[in-house]
């Protein structure tokens, strides 16, 4: 017996320790995983020896060989051995390794019960404190039941130490056994004001994690929060109660007011970051009107939380953030990208007439600083934003603003030249005053125009030429040198541009040429003219020999046109006035809205095909920049138009017609709109005529009646506001007509713009409706059978159903139902019982459809959906009941709403992480691609966020807001989609859809 | 006394994301070894090492003027450097991400208190040392000490104990 026990010392004395084994593991780098398994062997031997010294050391190393990632559950047994060593030193080894290695499913944990009770009652408070310590690392629901009282008495230790531990400890015993919560609630509220700080801030922890799953239980105890907050000198305990006040506040209005002061208090004298954070954080939650504005300079030491915070205060407090807009600006100049993104964020919103100017000045300083593209697209993108957000508010200078875009054409590389194009087009048509400047710097650009075409890789950036070349045509009366301009734009250089620049360069050549006509004729010298003449005659003919149809088209067009006027010239004719009317009116522009406003006549299916659509659908190309593909009917004049006289004659007579009762008509001066301000009454007031063949009697409703009457008392309220207006106006003798804002301070209104600039507010149709859902989706049909699913917001789902009578009989009291699901329901009108049918609100003639819409409420959108349901109806003259059962297939295609997204936010989205991914091939696919992508755009709802050569990005959205994105590529007949959405189920099952969709062709 | 009647006693169940606390609190050097790890919620061993090698690997690319919180998938990472050290902890979102910035230097102040000017190497010689000042401060993913003195009393007494 002697012997082994002397035995064993030797052996220990030979046993590596700790400190051995990290030294052995840091000189066996070459060969670390075979040292390890050497050391493993070592341990096990030790392990299986008596003494408890030995054991306590292998399992010490075993806990530092755990942290490396090796697995020592075989070893659980020796541990809980270890643990119920009589040794404090021992035990404690043994229990730092259970509570790095066990968890709930450790089935050793079950030999502890009785241990860890005699530990927690030990008269060492060590050994109780850590009992507690590994407790709430492996506590299960079991230890939780049988130790709770164990526990609970402990809270009341006379030691602080012990008090402190079983108070936090108590906790995890809630989560794992709630039944406990509610012997331990009154102890543990007394903790709250336990003379030891320590127990107290413990106390504070576990009640605000409570509270903040069950605030309302929690409000009695406010008093008592409030009166630690205003006592308590720990932050992290502030903190936690300061947040708890957070959650409480929602429920008790009255704490917010009472909050104010103590949180301004801590707010103003705090030197503790955090605090102060958590307190602004806290104040901006609640909203509390108090001066937040001193607080931000001292929390944008940190930036990016500063930042942060800062966002959610400019949302309620605008002013504040405004004056330390240097402080923003300077972050612009921070390495830190993600803080240089969230400063420009903020910029946006606090932007002023007085300050735009110099912010952005600052900017366009880091445009020309910054390194890499991708931020100074961003830069680029954000200044365009800034300046014209909220309809030019803040422009005061527009000339000021039309250098600036063209200093932005300088920029190399870019990708939004389609963006400033399209911006110095909105500015030169919007704002008449300033044509003039933009024609001069138009003018010039064009002259330089090899400057920006230089590159033509990319070229993004020569879109500007397009937008360039249309306004220096359209405003050429105020060109200085008209000739030279056109000598420019008739450059042999022109031919290399992309083919829908030409054509905008050859039309606009031809206004240009009648402008220059129209000058020279008064001249007594006709010389100059045909020499004009002459020159389109020479350069005319390269554009009839471009590639591009629209560039040959038009270049020939007016190539023949110049020939005979330059005959007429030449027999000395004045021709310039009638050249010159070719091109004549004025331009306005129209709300993009506009077309929404005006109501569909009654009778009128716009989704109804006039003619059954070719099988093989032939949609057109689908332009990159689709900017101006779409754009292009809005700045297009009916003059634009090439068609012979005759033809032209007949629209003109026909449209005269047209606009002469059709109330839906935009008149083209703007002078015809004060007509309408000014002549008071009605009658002048063309009104909706619908005289159109209503193919269905709806019983009960006349509608077109109804819109009439609305349409009436909305112009009435209409002229009273703009009467009011115009008086405001006139009083103020201020010029700008953006949309005013009521919170606008004082000094800005003071400022006078620099010149006087007229924004021409866009027109709507004068019979616009007031609708709500003005600014969402146009609905997508989306034909299901004969069922179109449409969408709405929320959950809920409208699905128009249309009927139609195949029979030769009449169909009366059709009553449509449907057999609800968990997950859809039809929604009944209140007081009807779940199986109740609705009532079809018409009749239906033999051969005769119509369409009635239903409302679901549907809970989930991840699956598609298959509905029972039965139409019952009567036939009118045999007057039985009759009966038919048909299936609603809601797919999840149905719930996703064409949104567009931009590249950009398109990115950010993909880049977050936060998408599941799956991915599709499909074989055998043989159409086009932008065939391809029209059929997935029409069938499916996505819409094309970039496309390059074969490959697409798209993206759509359900109605409860998943992200669903897209990534189309196609080699050969193999068609591969990887997808991303947040919802995996979504995700596969539109994935699915998209496949039969390509199956079934 | 307190009336208890009117309380409903009932714990909402949460998602464990959801829950305010520290995740787990990692020390690992400038390779990306680690040499301290603390999980407050359980994590499987296995997950253990690929989120570690991810957390830290993001750290290391991080530049020193960049920003110190960094969001980590479904939870938020704040971490300081000391040296070749770096000190990370993962929390949810609704923790205070200051606090645990100040926090984590507070560890490390105890830390050089105890072995005046501490060091890498005596973290690693001395991790059940280390684990014990741990504890003292966060439990169950919570802060209960920050006192320096009374998080290093236990210790001492430990100390004194093996010595005698």
């Amino acid at each position: 017996m002697a012997l082994k026990i002397v035995k064993g010392s030797i052996d220990r004395m030979f046993d590596k320790n700790l400190q051995d084994l990290v030294r052995g593991i840091r000189n066996h780098k070459e060969d670390e995983a075979k040292y390890i398994s050497t050391c493993i062997d070592e341990i096990k031997q030790e392990l299986k020896q008596d003494n408890i010294a030995v054991k306590a050391n292998a399992v010490c190393k075993l806990t530092y060989l755990q942290m490396l990632g090796y697995d020592v559950s075989w070893a659980a047994f020796n541990i809980v051995e270890v643990m119920s060593s009589s040794k404090f030193t021992y035990k404690r080894i043994g229990y730092l390794a259970a509570s790095q290695c066990f968890h709930e499913n450790t089935d050793v944990i079950m030999l502890t019960t009785n241990q860890i009770r005699k530990d927690l009652s030990s008269p060492n408070q060590y050994d109780t404190g850590v009992a507690l310590t590994g407790l709430s690392c492996f506590v299960t629901p079991d230890l939780a039941r049988d130790l709770a009282n164990d526990i609970m008495t402990l809270m009341s230790h006379t030691k602080p130490y012990i008090r402190k531990k079983a108070v936090l400890i108590m906790y995890k015993v809630f989560l794992k056994y709630p039944e406990s919560l509610r012997p331990a609630f009154p102890r543990l509220k007394e903790k709250l004001e336990d003379p030891d700080p320590g127990v107290q801030s413990a106390a504070v922890n576990v009640i605000c994690e409570l509270a903040r799953r069950n605030p309302k239980n929690y409000l009695s105890l406010a008093p008592l929060f409030f009166k630690l907050m205003t006592s308590s000198t720990n932050n992290w305990v502030l903190i936690k109660i300061i947040k708890l006040f957070g959650a409480l506040t929602p429920l008790e209005p009255r704490l917010g007011k009472k909050l104010i002061e103590p949180l301004t208090n801590l707010i103003h004298s705090t030197s503790a970051m955090s605090l102060l954070y958590e307190c602004v954080n806290t104040v901006i939650a609640g909203q509390y009107s108090c001066s937040v504005g001193s607080v931000c300079l001292r929390i944008s030491v940190v930036k990016y939380l500063g930042l942060l915070a800062m966002s959610k205060i400019l949302k309620t407090h605008p002013k504040s953030v405004q004056s330390h807009k240097d402080l923003i600006l300077q972050c612009l100049d921070d390495k830190d990208e993600s803080i240089r993104l969230r400063a420009l964020d903020l910029l946006y919103g606090m932007v002023s007439k007085k300050n735009l100017m110099e912010i952005v000045k600052k900017l366009m300083i880091h445009v020309d600083k910054a390194e890499g593209t991708t931020y100074r697209d961003e830069l680029l993108t954000k200044i365009i934003d800034i300046c014209s957000q909220s309809n030019y508010q803040y422009i005061t200078n527009f000339e000021w603003y039309i250098s600036i875009l063209v200093e932005l054409t300088r920029l190399e590389g870019t990708r939004h030249g389609h963006l400033i194009a399209s911006q110095m087009l909105d500015v030169a048509i919007r704002v008449k005053a300033i044509r003039a400047f933009a024609v001069a710097q138009m003018a010039t650009l064009l002259d330089n125009a090899h400057l920006l075409t230089g590159n033509m890789q990319r070229n993004g950036i020569c879109e500007v030429l397009y937008a360039a070349a249309w306004i220096c045509g359209e405003f050429s009366e105020h060109l200085e040198n008209p000739v030279q301009t056109l000598e420019a734009m008739l450059r042999p250089k022109v031919a290399t541009l992309p083919g829908h620049i030409q054509a905008v360069y050859v039309q606009n050549a031809a206004k240009l040429f009648a402008t220059i006509l129209k000058n020279q004729e008064g001249n007594t010298d006709s010389t100059a003219a045909q020499e004009t003449s002459q020159l389109m005659i020479d350069r005319l003919p390269l554009f009839v020999q471009s590639a591009n149809l629209e560039v040959q088209e038009r270049a020939s067009c007016i190539l023949q046109l110049v020939k005979y006027i330059q005959k007429l010239q030449q027999k000395d004719v004045e021709v310039a006035e009638e050249v010159s009317a070719l091109f004549a009116g004025e331009l306005n522009p129209v709300a993009p809205k506009a077309q929404k406003k005006v109501p569909v006549p009654e009778g009128l299916d716009l989704d109804a095909w006039i003619n059954e659509p070719p099988s093989e659908s032939e949609s057109e190309d689908e332009q990159p920049k689709a900017i101006f593909t779409k754009e292009e009917p809005k700045h297009s004049r009916p003059r634009h138009t090439e068609v012979d006289e005759k033809e032209l004659a007949r629209r003109r007579e026909a449209r005269k017609q047209e606009q002469a009762n059709n109330p839906f008509y935009i008149k083209a001066s703007p002078s015809s709109q004060k007509v309408y301000q000014e002549t008071p009454g009605v009658e002048h007031i063309p009104v909706v005529q619908i005289d159109l063949s209503v193919p269905l009697k709806v019983p009960g409703l006349p509608m077109s009646d109804q819109y009439v009457k609305l349409e009436e008392e909305r112009r009435q309220k209409e002229r009273a506001e703009k009467k009011k207006k115009e008086k405001k106006k006139r009083k103020e003798k201020r010029s700008g007509r953006g949309k005013k804002h009521d919170s606008g301070p004082e000094s800005e209104e003071d400022i006078t713009p620099a010149h006087v600039v007229d924004i021409v507010t866009e027109e709507m149709p004068e019979n616009a409706l007031p609708s709500d859902d003005d600014d969402k989706d146009p609905n997508d049909p989306h034909k299901v059978c004969d069922i179109q699913g449409n969408l709405q917001d929320g959950s809920q789902v409208v699905v128009s159903v249309i009927f139609e009578n195949k029979s030769d009989s009449f169909l009366k009291s059709m009553e449509f139902n449907v057999l609800d699901s968990l997950n859809s329901k039809l929604q009944r009108p209140e007081g009807s019982g779940p199986h109740d049918g609705l009532t079809v609100p018409f009749q239906l003639p033999p051969g005769v459809s119509n369409e009635a819409r239903f409302v679901f409420t549907v809970q989930s959108i991840v699956m598609p959906q298959k509905l029972k349901g039965t139409l019952t109806f009567i036939v009118k003259d045999s007057s039985t009941h009759e009966k038919l059962d048909f299936k609603l297939h809601f797919t999840c295609t149905s719930y996703l709403i064409t949104t567009p997204c931009y590249s950009d936010a398109f990115a950010k989205l993909l880049e977050s992480g936060d998408l599941k991914s799956s991915s599709v091939r499909l074989e055998g696919v043989n159409m086009p691609f932008h065939h391809l992508l029209a059929r997935i755009c029409f069938h499916h709802h996505f819409s094309v966020v970039e496309r390059i050569d074969s490959c697409a990005s798209m993206y759509s959205r359900s109605i409860q807001g998943h992200h669903v994105c897209l990534l189309v590529k196609t080699s050969g007949q193999t068609v591969s989609i990887d997808a991303k959405c947040d919802e995996p189920t979504l995700l596969g099952n539109v994935l699915d859809e998209i496949k039969q969709t390509f199956s079934q062709c | 006394m307190v009336c208890t009647d009117n309380i409903d006693f009932t714990i909402p169940l949460q998602p464990a994301a959801d829950r305010r606390m520290i995740k787990f609190v990692l020390m690992v050097n400038r390779q990306g070894q680690t040499r301290l790890s603390r999980y407050y919620h359980s994590v499987e061993l296995s997950r253990r090492a690929a989120l570690e090698a991810d957390v830290v690997r993001y750290c290391l690319s991080r530049k020193k003027d960049q920003c110190s919180f960094v969001e980590y998938k479904d939870f938020k990472v704040v971490y300081r450097q000391y040296a070749a050290l770096y000190i990370v902890v993962g929390i949810t979102d609704s923790e205070n991400e200051l606090s645990i910035y100040e926090l984590v230097h507070n560890f490390v102040e105890v830390l050089d208190k105890y072995f005046s000017r501490v060091s890498e190497l005596d973290i690693m010689f001395n991790l059940d040392r280390v684990h014990i000042i741990l504890d003292e401060m966060i439990q169950n993913g919570h802060i209960v000490e920050t006192n320096k003195s009374r998080i290093l009393a236990p210790l001492t007494a430990i100390d004194k104990m093996v010595e005698s």
